[in-house]
């Protein structure tokens, strides 16, 4: 059998290393190393750490959505829709403008629950495939998205092509007989109410927990 | 004392000594101009030895059989080069806010003089980039170009290619008409419907939930300063792993033996 190798003393003094101390394990020059770069690593953490935060923090900051009024009670009727331009971030001109679709509650087609934010039902036109516009058709009672034939019923839940959840809609409240539009919401194929996601992320089964909802947008508490 | 013995400094620094080969020194405007020149360059390259690294980048060794298809790496980069200065001058009059970039646009193209003209070479160019690309990684791939030891230059190869796909995506939301503000909206809930991840990163992407006043801003920060950037410095690198390396020949040409080998007659070989 190989004889086996001396371990090599921890000793800088055993190790004959040059201008060595008595009790000393750690050159000198291996201390001035890892101390660069540890400054070094510092140094740059100082300026990425926060360089980052700031193109990240957009993320976890809470958007405001403000209660806007979108008309007086008699301007909609629980027959069909009528459109209505809400603005949904100040300041960017027409960028920042949605159309929104509104209608009456009507228990002939709407099977959620009343409570105090659905007298009016408010529909959001962000197509729920990948975001395009889409358009209230009345002809066929139908939703039509113009990008990739997205297709959805009167209530807003998909008939046909690729939208993987109805329409998103818009908490709705009166005040002094004018309808007022408040944060957006999503909902499932059951329109229970969900806190908004972005188009094309389903909220059916696993979806929901695939596609978790974000600080910067909440459904109100309780509903 | 010491014994160095150090060079005579020349006798006068002004009189240019003659060249060798030549009779007299430099005569005549023409040839004073040249002795000009060389003498700066001398002067540079004395200081940084750049004159080494340089033949070495530009006179390879290449391959037998070495062909036209061997130039659309370097065409990809001059369609990169001349997106980086068409795009440094249309940054010049481009405003990225969300109210006033549509307008800058139009300016460009129908009040700046060559606007049109140089906005047009950064649109079509970018086309050309993505096609010359694509071109590079199929001449790469069916050359087998990417094998060992060239595998580390396909990966940046791959990094260079998802990067101009970025930039053409930042790149497209930029003129702020109907088609780049749809176009961005689709393309962001895109990278939203990636599981876990896709929502923050649509959201990272829009600078929160609603396509907003800081989005064009952050797109333009994106498209000329961060991934130009990156694909400069990988491009970089690109190239040096290509001069350190050496590039292949193409499959078709036959390694030749060395006349004396292939007199050689292997034993049990008829």
């Amino acid at each position: 059998m190989a004889e086996r190798k001396e371990p090599k003393s921890k000793y800088t003094l055993d190790r004959q290393t040059p201008g060595a101390f008595e009790g000393e394990t750690v050159t000198r020059r291996r201390v001035m190393v890892v101390a660069g770069q540890a400054a070094g690593g510092v140094a740059a953490a100082a300026f990425v750490l926060p360089a980052l935060g700031f193109a990240m923090g957009p993320i976890f900051e809470k958007q405001d959505q403000p209660w806007q009024s979108v008309g007086k009670v008699d301007e909609f009727t629980d027959e069909s829709y009528v459109p209505r331009t809400i603005t949904l971030v100040e300041g960017i001109g027409d960028a920042g403008k949605s159309t929104v679709y509104i209608r009456k509650y009507n228990p002939d087609l709407d099977t959620e629950p009343r409570d105090e934010y659905n007298s009016y039902i408010a529909i959001s036109t962000l197509c729920m495939h990948l975001g395009c516009p889409v358009r209230f058709t009345a002809a066929a009672q139908r939703f039509i998205c113009p990008c990739h034939g997205g297709v959805y019923d009167i209530v807003g839940k998909v008939n046909g092509g690729p939208p993987v959840r109805p329409l998103d809609r818009f908490y709705t409240r009166l005040v002094n007989n004018a309808v007022l539009i408040g944060p957006r919401f999503s909902v499932n194929s059951e329109l229970r109410r969900f806190s908004p996601r972005d188009p094309g992320e389903p909220l059916d089964g696993v979806g929901q927990y695939l596609y978790p909802s974000r600080p910067s947008m909440r459904k109100i508490q309780g509903t | 004392m010491a014994k160095i013995k150090l060079p005579a400094p020349p006798s006068n620094p002004l009189v240019s000594p003659k060249r060798p080969g030549k009779k007299y020194g430099p005569s005549g405007p023409l040839e004073h101009a040249e002795e000009g020149a060389v003498s700066a360059v001398g002067w540079i390259d004395e200081r940084t030895s750049l004159s080494g690294g340089l033949r070495w980048m530009m006179f390879r060794k290449v391959p037998k059989g070495t062909n036209w298809f061997y130039t659309l790496g370097s065409s990809t980069m001059f369609a990169f080069l001349s997106q980086a200065v068409t795009g440094v001058f249309l940054a010049m009059y481009y405003d990225p806010s969300a109210t006033r970039a549509y307008q800058s646009i139009q300016f460009i193209n129908n009040e700046v003089f060559l606007g049109e003209f140089v906005h047009a070479m950064h649109r079509w160019g970018s086309s050309v980039m993505v096609i010359l690309i694509f071109l590079h990684m199929g001449r790469t791939f069916f050359f087998g170009a990417y094998k060992y030891p060239r595998e580390l230059n396909w990966v940046i190869g791959v990094a260079l290619l998802v990067m101009t796909m970025t930039m053409s995506f930042s790149g497209y939301l930029l003129p702020f008409d109907q088609r780049s503000y749809w176009a961005t909206i689709v393309g962001v809930n895109i990278n939203g419907t990636g599981p876990l991840v896709g929502p923050y990163l649509s959201e990272f992407l829009r600078a929160g939930p609603y396509f907003g006043a800081t989005t064009l801003s952050r797109f333009y920060a994106i498209h000329m300063l961060l991934v130009p950037g990156a694909i400069a410095a990988l491009m970089g690198f690109h190239l040096y792993l290509v001069a350190k390396l050496g590039t292949t020949a193409p499959p078709w040409i036959r390694a030749k033996a060395p006349e004396a080998l292939r007199e050689e007659k292997i034993p049990g070989d008829s």
